[in-house]
């Protein structure tokens, strides 16, 4: 089981609550993926968000600057947003990074993301969401699967490219890309339809309630003739570890508060209770917040269900202190991982 | 019809909402059907795994049911069908929220609820707002009998009383009180951003909460 974190980018706060620059979150976040490679971390991903608290608005960047920083962790996209982008440049992106990589590190996520803030931004409309989506994925799957520089594609939603090179070409010949789904049944049929891995990204409720959802993904692939290393789950969850239980949820829930008097703004929601965030801290409810024992229990109590080969771990919301999130990189890689380890060859 | 004995159950749209209000209502002993835009047989692997006991259907069978649920996005709403859908009983379970779904002129330039936006595209149905303020995977989790005093409650609105009896009888199979709020502009007291749609509340609270709303939209 790979173990890793992701972040969307997270802006620090002011003793009084206004938010510090956007240019600091960038460099907490490349430092972060730094400093997990370092303490040897499997995986590192980099959300597409387009707002003042969550600024990691360029995975391709963030990844490529990463990748020439870093010596062995796996980077990807946690998701490209690739409704509202441009396939080929998110391509030419990751291929780039690949390159300066040494290979074999990058991956692509693909998702449609769970705001629409991306759609006035970029200039697209609303209505054309689900063709925005499928068109764009079917052009980065054509693009990856080239087994030369030169691509054909035509579609709807752009003019066709007629035989024009796309460069560079990925070290390995192409890249992993996965499907994100929040967990909507439909996006898991397609998944596995495609042929591709899947990444369920899980904040709410109980992980272990994906376990259809899982299965529909793997026989959905089975029906489609799709087999082998393609067909597997990665599951990204809250989280964060600290040497105590008690110091975890201390450190993650201002941030929680933080979050949900934003989002509370946004969609009229009511004032956050400590209550609803504690209801969520324990097994088997989403929050994976906890000492080592806890969180890697809790892991591969979960792989039970969803039988998922990589968990990786969000812990800086709303303005977590930088210190906090580097000491759960180093606990999720140097104790989580081994425990995860020692519990799974134990069953 | 048999709509005393055992309704069919017809739900458009196969997401989150969709199949957690299958799950409820096979629990509760109903028979569904669920549809999307795409084919039946498309579907069919989907509503074995994911919602065990209901059969996948082309959309004009689901909306032939006694009962239809619509769960499909909002903004989706004029691929419903409503010559499919006139004369029966639909329950409008969806939401408008501008920061997730955009902004849709349908919506943001109206100033009725959108249940009632809805209520006029579907002429001829007899629409009922109801199951939109309570979170997917709550709907299986919060489930109580009837007579426990801490069951929780939902509310409905609809200018069909019949169709609101009927609503009001699935409601409580599926585990929760039913309280009236009255005509379906009413629901404007359960959209995104109230009290109602924010919280969980007894059948007690919820009629306090709805008669509070109707003194303030008396007052307006």
């Amino acid at each position: 089981m790979e173990i890793g974190a992701y972040s969307f980018g997270d802006t620090q706060l002011n003793a009084d609550g206004s938010p510090r620059s956007t240019m600091e979150a960038i460099k907490n976040l490349f430092d972060a993926i730094v400093h997990a490679d370092a303490v040897g971390l499997d995986y590192f991903g980099v959300g597409e968000h387009h707002t003042v608290q969550m600024p990691a608005s360029s995975p391709g960047t963030l990844i490529t600057a990463a990748a020439a920083a870093t010596k062995q962790i796996t980077l990807g996209s946690a998701s490209s947003i690739i409704g509202t982008d441009d396939p080929v440049r998110v391509f030419q992106q990751f291929a780039t990074a690949d390159a300066i990589s040494g290979g074999g590190r990058i991956e692509i996520t693909a998702g449609r993301g769970s705001s629409v803030e991306t759609f006035p931004l970029f200039g697209f409309d609303l209505n054309d969401y689900d063709e925005l989506y499928s068109q764009k994925l079917d052009l980065l799957l054509t693009l990856n699967n080239s087994t030369s520089e030169n691509v054909t594609w035509s579609g709807t939603v752009r003019p066709p490219i007629p035989n024009l090179a796309v460069v560079p070409r990925p070290v390995n010949g192409s890249l992993p890309i996965w499907i994100a789904t929040g967990g909507s049944a439909p996006s898991s049929a397609r998944a596995g339809r495609l042929g591709l891995p899947i990444s369920y990204g899980i904040i709410g409720g109980q992980p272990h309630r994906f376990a259809p959802l899982a299965n529909l993904y793997r026989q959905s692939a089975a029906q489609a003739g799709h087999t082998g290393d393609n067909i597997k789950v990665s599951v990204g969850t809250w989280g964060l570890v600290a040497p105590t239980k008690q110091e975890a949820i201390d450190r993650l829930y201002p941030g929680w508060v933080n979050m949900n008097v934003e989002m509370g703004k946004l969609r009229g929601w009511a004032a956050p209770q400590k209550r609803d965030f504690l209801a969520q801290v324990d097994a088997p409810n989403a929050f994976f917040v906890g000492d080592p024992d806890d969180v890697a229990e809790r892991i591969v109590e979960l792989h039970r269900h969803l039988g998922h080969m990589r968990h990786f771990l969000q812990g800086d919301h709303g303005g977590l202190p930088q210190e906090y999130l580097l000491e759960s990189l180093t606990l999720l890689a140097t104790e989580v991982k081994p425990r995860v380890e020692r519990l799974m060859a134990g069953k | 019809m048999s709509m005393e004995h055992d309704p069919t159950i017809g739900i458009l749209g196969a997401g989150r909402v969709g199949t957690a209000i299958a799950r409820q209502a096979l629990k509760a002993g109903y028979r569904v059907r669920i549809a999307t835009a795409k084919p039946a047989a498309e579907n069919a692997l989907l509503v074995d795994i994911v919602t065990p006991g209901a059969s996948a259907v082309e959309s004009a069978e689901a909306a032939a049911s006694d009962l239809v649920v619509l769960a499909i996005p909002l903004h989706k709403y004029r691929t419903l069908n409503p010559d499919d859908l006139a004369g029966k009983v639909v329950i409008d379970a969806m939401n408008y929220w501008s920061p997730v779904d955009g902004v849709f002129d349908d919506f943001e330039s109206d100033p009725r609820t959108t249940s009632e936006i809805v209520d006029e595209f579907l002429a001829g149905s007899r629409v009922v707002k109801s199951l939109n303020h309570i979170g997917y995977h709550e709907l299986g989790e919060d489930d109580l009998a009837a007579g426990d005093s801490a069951r929780r409650a939902l509310a409905l609105a609809g200018d069909d009383a019949n169709a609101k009896a009927l609503v009001m009888t699935f409601i409580d199979r599926l585990g929760y009180d039913a309280v009236d709020a009255g005509p379906l502009a009413s629901g404007r007291a359960f959209e995104p951003a109230t009290e109602i749609f924010t919280g969980s509340h007894t059948a007690h609270q919820l009629r306090a909460l709805v008669e509070a709303a109707r003194h303030l939209a008396d007052a307006a």
